[in-house]
């Protein structure tokens, strides 16, 4: 039994057996380069199509509307690579942003105290769906549908048992309505281009979450909860907090998202967000996060969400009748999938 | 390589024979014992584990060597008997808990995500950090350098340490879990059936980093139900059966003709043999097996292995 370490030599700088792979092969290799080529080709076709598709104003109006899917896309992205998904994303949102609206107008206070308060319910919300699937392993396809059905009904009842009516009061008049509309809902002229805000807020946070998902520990996490659980448990990841952390992390981008529609609009329809949630899990699949978990990427759920708001905005622009949009979603839905698939299957094979 | 690393070699050169003169072992099971509400998984089972030595559980399917390594690894409780570490009696609530005393397992199924890369799976729960407060980051240069060292050092050459974990063969997988044991200062080893799923030239690397642990200094515990790749590397084997142990023996003390005739149960073989001929099989194994009963039979009664 030698007890003396065998000097190593030092590891050499280029391995032979490895081919030099030029930036683009390494880009091929990233989960999202099928949604980027898909953008690609769907921005020359609306731009070959239509004339007003590219001139600044348009660009800028496809670019909010992508903005609107893409924030919560960012949360819905880094949960799926963690290996769950959220039913009741869309009807959250409006519950954050009925919760800012009723409680400041209930009390007469000062919007920004309902908007802090909104920010509350959004985690909480997400918390609880995080700490009930921890709690029962059910599959989060269930816990989530059942959240999305009760806050669905919160809605609507707490509305019309405050308010007495389908849709929040307006809250323009009050206190700090201006500011919290500078904050969320306004926008800043580029190039004498009125650009909206949550262009930038969507930006900011897919610039977070992708250093947060590459260059972080929790990163690190979140790919392994999505990819093995019990593995990660094994070597001592913290896979319920990780997880809970997540859904609150979605419960945030959905506090963003509802005070945007409610400083917008100065009121929110009750009824309103119910499906909404598939257009989040649709921008991330697009992007080329996996539906089982543990490979994706935040940039990819961006440029899902841009997919989609070129295709929403295009249609209308190229002025083709939008009855065919919902069909165009689900040929690219399917047609990501299919990527996404080849993808897996490569990764998994094993040498043997 | 970290310092408690260095201290255990210094441990094992002071050592004259560890097997006998250590003064306490580094882990030790008493007794140990456990059931899941009525069904009785484990009972009294008594073993130990030594700096340098390693140590083998044997036994079949559904003998308890699972429950016996998840109670060392801190996935469950046990409910009977003494678990020591260090001579100091301890009962793990967690794997972390496990982890932190330097007790690591290397899981059937490895514990690895496939597809993540290897670095990431190398330092995955345990990652190295610069920066402080928010913007604190991982050191990704320093975690593939160590990562491709560590490997080196363990006798796997790897070509790309970004490529994702399930890309590897079964054996290299092992390997990298291992490394993955050794460099985060593990002091006992578990591995469970390392050499279950993999064919005989990948055993036979397997086997070989494990000897390599060993020489490091750690305490190795190596679960598997084949004697074949028990005994060339085991000092110490425990025998399990339904729950049971049937035995406890050091090296010098039993043969690997017993220890297999111990693991299959000669009764059990001719009970074989005899179905095999009824069922009209094949004439040669039949009789490769009768040779088997007779030759088994004959050892154990010559001198019955004496227990430890």
């Amino acid at each position: 039994m030698t007890i003396t370490q065998s000097v190593t030599k030092p590891p050499a700088l280029r391995d032979e057996r490895l081919i030099k792979r030029n930036p683009f092969q390494k880009l091929l290799a990233r989960p999202e380069v099928g949604a980027l080529v898909g953008a690609i080709v769907l921005f020359v076709f609306f731009a070959s199509v239509s004339q007003t598709f590219i001139q600044p104003n348009a660009f800028a109006t496809v670019l909010y509307g992508s903005s609107t899917i893409g924030i919560m896309a960012v949360g819905v992205s880094l949960l799926m690579i963690g290996g769950e998904f959220d039913l009741s994303t869309g009807v959250a949102v409006i519950s954050s942003a009925l919760t800012a609206s009723m409680f400041s107008w209930y009390f007469s206070m000062n919007v920004w105290v309902g908007v802090v308060l909104a920010l509350v319910v959004s985690l909480g919300i997400g918390f609880i769906n995080g700490w009930i699937l921890m709690k029962t392993k059910l599959p989060s396809f269930i816990v989530t549908l059942a959240t999305f059905l009760m806050l669905t009904g919160l809605n609507l009842g707490l509305t019309r048992m405050i308010g007495g009516g389908v849709s929040s009061p307006s809250i323009s008049d009050m206190d700090g309505y201006q500011a919290a509309r500078a904050v969320f809902a306004s926008s800043v002229k580029i190039g004498g281009v009125d650009v909206n805000n949550t262009v930038f807020i969507w930006i900011a946070l897919v610039a977070v979450a992708s250093w947060v998902l590459l260059r972080t520990k929790v990163g690190n996490w979140i790919f392994a909860v999505g990819g093995d659980a019990n593995a990660a448990r094994a070597v001592g990841v913290p896979v319920k907090a990780t997880k809970i952390g997540l859904f609150m992390a979605v419960g945030f981008c959905g506090w963003v998202l509802g005070m945007h529609n409610l400083f917008a609009f100065d009121a929110v329809q009750s009824g309103e967000g119910v499906g909404n949630e598939f257009l989040y899990i649709i921008a991330a699949v697009i992007g080329g996060c996996l539906l089982t978990g543990g490979y994706g990427s935040a940039v990819g759920g961006a440029i899902g969400a841009f997919i989609f708001g070129m295709a929403n905005k295009g249609i209308v622009y190229a002025q083709w009748n939008p009855d065919w949009f919902k069909f165009f979603l689900g040929l690219m839905l399917l047609l990501a999938t299919i990527v996404n698939l080849i993808v897996k299957r490569r990764a998994d094979a094993s040498k043997g | 390589m970290s310092a408690n690393q260095i201290d255990q070699q210094q441990l094992l050169k002071d050592e004259k024979d560890p097997l006998t003169h250590t003064p306490v072992h580094l882990l030790s099971l008493e007794s140990v014992g456990k059931h899941y509400g009525s069904i009785v998984a484990l009972t009294d089972v008594t073993m130990a584990v030594d700096n340098g030595r390693v140590t083998c559980v044997l036994g079949d399917n559904g003998a308890g060597k699972s429950t016996l390594i998840k109670i060392i690894a801190g996935l469950h409780q046990h409910d009977e008997g003494v678990l020591k570490v260090m001579g100091e009696e301890r009962k793990f609530s967690s794997p972390r808990d496990a982890l932190d005393v330097g007790i690591a397992t290397v899981y059937q199924d490895l514990a690895v995500v496939p597809l993540m890369p290897i670095w990431r799976n190398f330092f995955l729960g345990s990652e190295l950090t610069t920066g402080f407060g928010p913007f604190k980051k991982l050191d990704v240069q320093t975690m593939k350098d160590v990562t491709k060292k560590e490997l080196a050092d363990m006798g796997i050459d790897l070509r790309d340490v970004e490529q994702p974990i399930g890309q590897l063969s079964g054996g290299e997988r092992q390997c990298v879990a291992i490394a993955r044991a050794v460099y985060f200062g593990a002091k006992v080893l578990i591995l469970d059936e390392p050499t279950a799923a993999l064919g005989v030239k990948q055993s036979g690397v397997v086997l070989r980093y494990i000897l390599q642990a060993r020489d490091r200094g750690l305490g190795v515990i190596f679960i598997t139900h084949n004697p074949h790749h028990a005994f060339p590397v085991g000092d110490r084997f425990l025998l399990l059966k339904r729950g049971k142990s049937i035995g406890y023996y050091d090296k010098k003390d039993i043969t690997l003709d017993e220890l297999t005739a111990q693991m299959a149960g000669g009764a059990e073989l001719a009970e074989l043999a005899h179905e095999l001929e009824q069922l009209g099989g094949h004439g040669d194994v039949v009789k490769e097996v009768q040779a088997e009963v007779a030759h088994t039979s004959e050892s154990l009664k010559e001198d019955s292995p004496r227990h430890v």
